[in-house]
């Protein structure tokens, strides 16, 4: 676990590193068709549920490893403490970004990369001004709406005051009916 | 020669990419300390652009010390994704110079202006979006959902709610309006 603490801490295997990750990640994400306008934009027309299959492939299998390596040492827990304000409004304003650029952040550079010119000259430059345009926002935002209604637990098993593995369990098995119903239905 | 054919595939099962997608993320978890996640990358870009156009200002600037702007792991992410989906492509042979994705043009045509003006819209939507959520749709949505963060769990409904509902509205009733 030292080696681990040492990669962490070296900023040039940091580097490296995040490239190769990236690397890997445009990789899964073209091979599963997600680098795609017509997928991505039918996903949100309901009319093609590719995206929605790959996330929760990508949720099912890290659920299950994750509690692993939290247990052993190896990964910390990353998750904030969220509010209504941030989570619920810039999820919708994401969204209808979302809706018109037919990427997101990370299909986007991925898109750019299987040669969509829309989405390096619309997406990429504007996803810059956008993030400009929040910082330039940042303290009035952060001294009221994004603090507003926080929420009540960090996580799921906090709030239902259940067991981790319990809880796990039980959200693995509704993903995976949700995705046999998903294949049962045809979509 | 087996192992080269399956590169040089299109594409594969959904599911096979994301349970990959999903050791990636657990991947990043460890080496790096950090959920995977895009939109922080370009925060980080977006401050390296104004340390050379406004130093002063942006060396001032409250998000900016949040989040440093540097070449670090989660900047290299977005170069690294626009080369991996670029090999992807290039191996499949489905790499493709276009400016208006098929969808669009079978509604709103091939005007290539039209388009950008749109994507540009979205693209400042969905930085400013991210920023004010605290998250992407990777960054949220799968390595917040791996840990079972109620608040990723909420964005991420809100990301597709908010897709969903605009998606329609552009697609089932502005694209029919028009002649």
């Amino acid at each position: 676990m030292t080696s681990l603490a040492a990669i962490r801490q070296s900023s040039r295997a940091q580097i490296v590193l995040g490239l190769i990750t990236g690397i890997c990640f445009g990789f899964l994400l073209n091979k599963g068709g997600a680098t795609d306008y017509n997928v991505i934009e039918n996903q949100l027309l309901l009319t093609d549920f590719t995206v929605i299959k790959l996330m929760l492939s990508a949720v099912i299998v890290g659920m299950a490893v994750f509690p692993v390596l939290k247990h052993y040492g190896y990964a910390n827990l990353h998750a904030a403490h969220g509010a209504l304000g941030s989570n619920v409004i810039g999820g919708l304003i994401f969204g209808a970004g979302f809706a018109l650029l037919g990427y997101c952040p990370g299909t986007v550079a991925g898109a750019v990369g299987t040669g969509a010119l829309d989405a390096l000259i619309g997406g990429m430059v504007g996803m810059l001004i956008g993030a400009g345009i929040f910082a330039e926002f940042y303290p009035a935002l952060n001294a009221g709406i994004l603090n507003r209604a926080p929420l009540p637990a960090v996580t799921i098993p906090e709030l239902l005051r259940t067991n981790t593995v319990v809880t796990v369990v039980l959200l693995e098995a509704g993903m995976i009916g949700f995705l046999l119903l998903l294949e049962y239905a045809g979509l | 020669m087996v192992m080269f054919g399956f590169f040089t595939q299109s594409v594969w099962s959904p599911y096979l990419a994301g349970a990959g997608i999903g050791i990636l993320s657990c991947l990043a978890l460890m080496v790096a300390d950090r959920p995977l996640g895009c939109s922080t990358a370009f925060v980080k870009a977006r401050g390296l652009i104004g340390k050379i156009i406004n130093p002063e200002k942006t060396e001032k600037m409250a998000y900016y010390q949040d989040i440093v702007p540097k070449v670090d792991w989660a900047f290299m992410i977005i170069p690294g994704i626009i080369i991996g989906a670029f090999l992807s492509s290039v191996l499949s042979g489905t790499f493709h110079l276009i400016w208006v994705p098929a969808l669009w043009g079978s509604v709103f045509g091939d005007d290539a202006v039209l388009r950008v003006i749109v994507a540009l819209a979205g693209g400042i939507l969905l930085g400013f979006g991210a920023r004010w959520a605290g998250g992407c749709t990777s960054g949220h949505g799968i390595s917040g959902s791996i840990q079972l963060s109620l608040a990723s769990m909420i964005t991420a409904a809100f990301f597709f709610a908010g897709g969903i509902a605009v998606a329609l509205l552009l697609y089932r009733v502005i694209g029919v309006a028009i002649p």
